[in-house]
C-alpha cells in the first residue's frame, strides 16, 4: 500500500522519440482514402515505458512498426535523435510475438544476428552475443536450435538479440501473448527486475499490447486506442512503483476503469443504425451461444463484471470485446461502463433449443446487420437466386480495408450459414438459396 | 456395400473432418502446381501471349541464324564408341560430369531468376509467363537448335557439343527448382523478414541468413527431382543425328546408342546394369545428405515425423576433419558478407527523382517488351506460313491430338493400376518405407534404355507400332504417380482412418469419400508429372530404331523427331511450338484448377 512514495512517472525530462501527427492511410481506386492510423502524437521519455492498448485493427502495431521503420507514416515524423526517422534506425530494436527467430540458426547465432549487420568483428559479437545470452538467462542454452526450446526461452533469444545491439529504445510487439500465462508472468517480472536494476542498455519501451492487466502491470503510461480508424482515445499514468501488486485494490480499479473506457464506444454506438460497411468481427456461432448461456447461468444471473468475466474465461480483450460486440449488434446483450448484460432476446436465446434459436438468429440478423439483409434482398430477387461472393466483397471494399472485407464477409456467411439464411458454396465461391441436392448414391 | 440404409445414414464427409488437423505437406507439390497468383484464374492472360510470342520468335532466330552455319558441322571429331562392359565406367564417369555441371548450371540460373521475379514486379510480370512455357516445352524436340547453336559458336570442336548437351541437361532441370525457390522468396514468413529489416541486414546478409535457408528443403527436394528427370535426358543428348551428321559424345547414352545400332542387347544390358549403379550412387552420396542436411531449414519443424536420415551426412557431421575444413570457409564467407563499420555507418539517402519515374519506367519496359513480342510473333508466322502454309499447321495439330489421346489414355490407364497399389503401400507404413526409395529410383532411371528391349519385341512378334510404341512414353514416368500416391496415402490422418472404420464406409463408398480426397493433391502432382513427361518423351518413344529396322507411330513426337532427322528448321519450330501449346493449355484447362479443387477438398488450402 506504499504505491506512491516513490513515483517512478517523475517529471519526464527529455523526449527520446517524438511522434507527430503520424498518420496512416492507404489510397483507393475509387472512394476516399481508408485511413489506419489517425494523427497520432506521442512522446516518449528516458526511464519510461509506455503501453499502447487497443484491440486488433486499432492501429496499434501500425504505430510500433513506423516507429521500428518497418513501413512509411503517410503524413507526419518521427524524431529519433534529432532527426527524422528513414527506415530502420541503430539504436531501435524490437521483440516480436512470434519471437522471430531463424529456425536454421542456433541460439547464438541468433543473438549474433543482430551484430552481424554493424560490422562488428567476429571475436568481439561473439563475446557481446554471450554476455546478452547470459544476461538473460539463457547460459547452457547458446548451441541449441530454437525447435528445442520452449516458448519462454525462444522469446528469451528474442530479447538477448534486441538488446545485444545496445539500443536506447526497445520496441515490443505483444511480446508475451504467444505464451501461457505462467511463463509470460515470469519473463514479464524478470524484465521488469532488469529494468528497475538498470541492467539493461535501454531508455525508453514502447509496448503493444491487448491485454489491460498486462499493460497495467507493466507500464508508466498507457494509450488506448480505438478502431476504424485507429486513433488514440485515451491517455492513462500508473501511478504505481514497481514492482506491483495485482491484488491491490488500487490496481484492480485502474484496470476496471481502463474496461469501461473501451466499453464506451461500443456502449455510444448501439443507438445509432449500422451500415452495410460496418465490419463484423469473425466470431463464432457457437462461442456467441456458449456466452449467452454462460451468462445465463446461475453464476452471472445475466450481468457479469468484463474483466472477471475476462479472467473467469481465459479470453483476452482482443477475444471478449469483439464477441460481446457481436453480442451486442445483433441485440443480444448490451455493454456499458465495464459490464455486459443479456437483453430478455438473450434470455429469450438461452432457454430456446437448437431450431428456435436458429429462426430467432435469422430474424435478428436481417432486422440489424444491414449486410446480412442485403445479401439475402440480392439472393430473393435474382432469377437463379445465386450471386457470386466477390459481388458483396466489392461492395464492402468502398468502406473497409482489403482484409477486414473479407474477415466481415467470412462473418456474415458464418453467421448465415448458422441462421440458414443462405446457402455458400465455397468451390464456386457464390451465395444461393437452394439447398444441396440430395446425392444419389 | 451401401451404408445409406436407414437412421444411421453417414452424410458427414470426411474431407469436412480433415479440416480440422491441417495435413503435414511432407513431399513439396510441384512448384509449378503450388504457385499462387500467376494468374488469378487458368484463362490465358495477355502476358501468356506475349511470353508465348517471345519465345517461338527467338526459336526462330536461332534456327533462321543457325541454319546458315551449315558446313562446319562435318569437321567434329569421331570416336568410336567402345562397346567392351569395362569402357563403361568412363563412360558412366562422362555422362555423370555433365549431370553435375548441368546442374550447378541450373542452380544459378534459378536463384537469379527467381530473385529476379520475386523482386522485381515489372520483371515478375514477364519471367513468370516465360517460366511457364518453358517447364511446358518439350525438352528434346530443342536438341536440334542447340546443338546447332553451339555448334556454331564451336566450330569443329567437341567442346561445343560438350556445351550443347549440358545445356539440353540444363533445360531439362531449371524449370521447376525456379518455380521452387520463387514460391519460397514469394512466401517468406513476414516475421522474419521484419526482423531482417529490424536488424537491418543488408540484402546480401539477408539473401543468406533468410531466403536462402528459406528456399532451401523446396530446392533440394526439386534439385533430387530434376536429376531424376535428367537422367532421361542427358541419355537422349549424347547421340543424336541432326541432318546427316552424327554427334556422339563418349557417355552412356552415346554407348546405347551404338549398341542399338549394332543390334548389341548383351551391351545393353551391360548399360542398364551401369546406370543403376550411378543412380545409386548419385542417391546415396549426394541427396540422402542433402535431404537429411536440408531438414535444419524447415521453417515449420513438426515433431512426430519421421526424420530423414543418411549415413553419409551422419558420418560427416561425425567426422572431425569435416569441421576442420568447414570452419574456414564460414570464417571467409562470413568476412566477405560483413560490411565494413564505415559504410554502415555512411547511410545511403534516399535517391531524389521526379515523382513520375516509376510511370516512365513502366511505359519503356513494357513498351519495350511488347514490341519485342509483336516483333518474335509476326517472324514466326512469316517464317511457319513461308516455307509451310497452313494447310501442315492442321496437320501438326490433328498430329497432337493424337499424342493427346496417348497421353490421355497412357495416364487413365497408370493411375488405375498405381492409384490403388500406391494406397494400398502408403497405408502400411513399413512397407511405404521400403517401397518408396524403389519407386523414386525407378522414376530416375533413364527408360529410353530400356526401348530398345521393347522395340526387340515388338518387332520381333510382329506388333503394330501405334498401339504398342504407346505404353513406351508412359515407362518412364508413371513411377512419380506411385510415389506421390504412396506419400499422400501415408500421410493420411490416422484419425480419419479410424473415424471411416467406425462409419463402416467400405469399396466404393471408402475411396470416394475417405481416401480419394485425401491423396488427391498428391495424385495430381504425380500425374501432372507423368504427363509432362509423357509428352516429351513422345519424340523419342514414338520413333524408334532396333539396327536398320525403324519403327514409327502416328503423332506429334514422331513428326518432330522426323523433322530433326531431316534437319527440317519450319517444320521442327512449328512442331515445338504446337507441342508447347497443347502441354500449356493441359496445364492450365486440366491439372492446375484440380489441384485447386483438390487442396480445397483435403482441407489443405492456405
Amino acid at each position: 500500500m506504499n504505491d506512491d512514495i516513490k513515483n517512478p512517472a517523475a517529471p519526464p525530462t527529455e523526449a527520446v522519440l517524438e511522434v507527430r501527427g503520424v498518420r496512416r492511410a492507404f489510397k483507393r481506386p475509387h472512394g476516399e482514402p481508408l485511413v489506419v492510423l489517425e494523427s497520432v502524437n506521442l512522446n516518449l521519455h528516458k526511464g519510461e515505458i509506455i503501453g499502447l492498448l487497443g484491440r486488433s485493427g486499432s492501429g496499434k502495431s501500425t504505430l510500433l512498426r513506423i516507429v521500428a521503420g518497418l513501413i512509411r507514416a503517410s503524413e507526419g515524423e518521427v524524431i529519433y535523435r534529432g532527426q527524422p526517422l528513414h527506415g530502420a534506425a541503430e539504436g531501435i530494436s524490437m521483440v516480436f510475438q512470434s519471437f522471430a527467430l531463424f529456425p536454421w540458426l542456433t541460439v547464438l547465432q541468433n543473438v549474433e544476428a543482430g551484430l552481424e549487420a554493424q560490422g562488428v568483428p567476429a571475436d568481439e559479437m561473439r563475446e557481446l552475443a554471450l554476455r546478452a545470452i547470459d544476461l538473460i538467462g539463457l547460459d547452457g542454452f547458446a548451441n541449441a536450435y530454437p525447435r528445442e526450446l520452449s516458448g519462454g526461452m525462444r522469446q528469451r533469444v528474442g530479447f538477448a538479440r534486441a538488446l545485444v545491439v545496445n539500443p536506447s529504445i526497445l520496441l515490443m510487439d505483444e511480446p508475451f501473448s504467444a505464451l501461457d500465462v505462467l511463463t509470460a508472468e515470469t519473463l514479464r517480472t524478470d524484465f521488469l527486475d532488469l529494468w528497475i536494476e538498470n541492467k539493461l542498455p535501454i531508455q525508453a519501451v514502447l509496448l503493444v499490447t491487448h491485454n489491460i492487466e498486462e499493460a497495467v502491470f507493466m507500464c508508466d503510461r498507457i494509450l488506448v486506442f480505438s478502431a476504424n480508424p485507429g486513433r488514440v482515445v485515451a491517455e492513462i499514468k500508473v501511478p504505481f512503483k514497481h514492482p506491483r501488486n495485482r491484488l491491490d485494490p488500487r490496481f484492480r480499479q485502474l484496470v476496471d476503469d481502463i474496461y469501461s473506457r473501451m466499453t464506451v464506444r461500443a456502449a455510444t454506438g448501439k443507438a445509432t443504425v449500422l451500415s452495410i460497411g460496418e465490419r463484423l468481427p469473425e466470431v463464432s456461432t457457437n462461442l456467441m451461444a456458449g456466452l449467452i448461456e454462460t451468462l445465463a447461468s446461475e453464476t452471472y444471473k445475466g450481468r457479469a463484471d468484463m474483466p472477471a468475466l475476462a479472467q473467469a474465461l481465459a479470453l483476452e480483450v482482443d477475444e471478449l470485446f469483439p464477441l460481446a460486440e457481436s453480442l451486442q449488434m445483433l441485440g443480444y446483450a448490451e455493454l456499458e461502463s465495464g459490464d455486459v448484460h443479456l437483453t430478455p432476446l438473450g434470455q429469450q436465446f438461452a432457454l430456446a433449443d437448437t431450431q428456435v434459436r436458429k429462426i430467432g438468429f435469422a430474424k435478428q440478423m436481417l432486422t440489424r446487420i444491414p449486410l446480412a439483409a442485403h445479401i439475402k434482398n440480392v439472393l430473393d430477387e435474382r432469377p437463379g437466386h445465386r450471386a457470386p461472393a466477390v459481388r458483396f466483397l466489392s461492395e464492402l471494399e468502398d468502406y473497409l480495408s482489403d482484409s477486414a472485407a473479407e474477415q466481415t464477409l467470412s462473418a456474415v456467411t458464418m453467421w448465415g450459414r448458422y441462421a440458414e439464411l443462405f446457402i455458400y458454396d465455397d468451390a464456386a465461391e457464390a451465395f444461393s438459396l437452394d439447398m444441396p441436392e440430395a446425392e444419389t448414391t | 456395400m451401401d451404408s445409406r440404409t436407414g437412421a444411421g445414414d453417414p452424410k458427414i464427409t470426411l474431407s469436412e473432418l480433415a479440416r480440422a488437423p491441417a495435413a503435414v505437406r511432407r513431399i513439396v507439390a510441384h512448384p509449378y502446381l503450388a504457385v499462387r497468383g500467376i494468374a488469378r484464374g487458368n484463362l490465358p492472360s495477355p502476358w501468356d501471349i506475349v511470353a508465348f510470342a517471345l519465345l517461338i520468335g527467338t526459336l526462330v532466330l536461332v534456327s533462321f541464324g543457325t541454319s546458315q552455319f551449315g558446313a562446319p558441322l562435318s569437321a567434329l571429331e569421331k570416336n568410336p564408341v567402345d562397346l567392351s562392359p569395362w569402357a563403361l565406367p568412363y563412360y558412366a564417369l562422362r555422362t555423370t560430369l555433365r549431370m553435375g555441371a548441368a546442374m550447378i548450371l541450373s542452380l544459378v540460373f534459378s536463384i537469379g531468376y527467381a530473385a529476379l521475379a520475386a523482386k522485381s514486379k515489372r520483371a515478375e510480370r514477364v519471367l513468370i509467363p516465360i517460366l511457364d512455357i518453358l517447364q511446358s516445352v518439350p525438352i528434346l524436340g530443342f536438341l536440334t537448335f542447340t546443338y546447332t547453336f553451339f555448334l556454331g559458336l564451336f566450330p569443329g570442336r567437341v567442346l561445343g557439343a560438350e556445351l550443347a548437351s549440358v545445356f539440353v541437361i540444363f533445360t531439362s532441370q531449371a524449370w521447376n527448382m525456379t518455380f521452387s525457390v520463387y514460391q519460397s522468396l514469394r512466401t517468406l514468413p513476414p516475421d522474419l523478414s521484419e526482423a531482417c529489416t529490424s536488424l537491418r541486414f543488408s540484402p546480401l546478409q539477408r539473401f543468406r541468413r533468410l531466403e536462402l535457408p528459406f528456399a532451401m528443403p523446396g530446392l533440394i527436394w526439386n534439385m533430387m527431382m530434376s536429376m531424376s528427370g535428367g537422367w532421361f535426358f542427358v541419355v537422349a543428348a549424347e547421340a543424336l543425328t541432326v541432318g546427316n551428321q552424327t554427334i556422339t559424345l563418349p557417355g552412356v547414352g552415346s554407348y546405347v546408342a551404338t549398341a542399338i545400332a549394332d543390334k548389341n542387347l548383351g551391351a545393353i544390358g551391360w548399360a542398364i546394369l551401369a546406370m543403376l549403379i550411378v543412380i545409386l550412387l548419385y542417391d546415396q552420396l549426394l541427396f540422402r545428405p542433402l535431404i537429411a542436411w536440408g531438414e535444419k531449414f524447415r521453417a515449420d519443424n513438426e515433431p512426430g515425423q519421421v526424420e530423414p536420415e543418411s549415413w553419409v551426412l551422419r558420418m560427416l557431421q561425425r567426422s572431425r576433419y569435416t569441421a576442420l575444413i568447414w570452419k574456414p570457409v564460414d570464417a571467409a564467407i562470413n568476412r566477405i558478407l560483413r560490411p565494413r563499420r564505415a559504410a554502415v555507418a555512411s547511410a545511403e539517402s534516399p535517391l531524389q527523382l521526379p515523382p513520375w519515374t516509376p510511370l516512365a519506367v513502366d511505359i519503356a519496359w513494357y513498351g519495350l517488351v511488347i514490341l519485342s513480342a509483336a516483333y518474335g510473333g509476326w517472324i514466326a508466322v512469316r517464317y511457319i506460313s513461308h516455307a509451310l502454309g497452313l494447310g501442315e499447321v492442321g496437320h501438326v495439330v490433328l498430329f497432337g491430338m493424337i499424342t493427346m489421346l496417348r497421353v490421355i489414355l497412357l495416364v487413365a490407364m497408370a493411375s488405375l493400376i498405381w492409384v490403388p497399389i500406391g494406397v494400398a503401400i502408403g497405408l502400411r507404413p513399413r512397407l511405404a518405407a521400403m517401397a518408396q526409395p524403389v519407386a523414386q529410383f525407378l522414376a530416375a532411371f533413364p527408360a529410353n534404355l530400356l526401348f530398345p528391349v521393347a522395340v526387340f519385341l515388338i518387332v520381333s512378334f510382329h506388333l503394330h507400332p501405334d498401339i504398342w510404341l504407346s505404353p513406351l512414353m508412359i515407362f518412364g514416368t508413371q513411377w512419380y504417380i506411385l510415389f506421390n500416391v504412396v506419400a499422400g496415402a501415408s500421410v493420411f490422418p490416422h484419425d480419419l482412418r479410424d473415424a471411416a472404420d467406425n462409419l463402416h464406409l467400405r469399396g466404393w463408398l471408402w475411396w470416394k469419400r475417405a481416401i480419394i480426397p485425401g491423396i488427391l493433391p498428391y495424385y495430381v502432382t504425380g500425374a501432372m508429372t507423368a504427363a509432362g513427361g509423357c509428352w516429351n518423351a513422345s519424340i523419342v518413344s514414338e520413333w524408334v530404331t532396333w539396327g536398320q529396322t525403324h519403327l514409327q507411330a502416328h503423332g506429334l513426337g514422331a513428326y518432330i523427331q522426323q523433322a530433326t532427322t531431316d534437319g527440317d528448321y519450319p517444320r521442327l519450330v512449328l512442331g515445338v511450338g504446337v507441342m508447347s501449346l497443347f502441354v500449356v493449355t493441359f496445364n492450365r484447362v486440366l491439372w492446375r484448377p484440380l489441384y485447386r479443387s483438390a487442396e480445397r477438398l483435403a482441407g489443405v488450402e492456405e
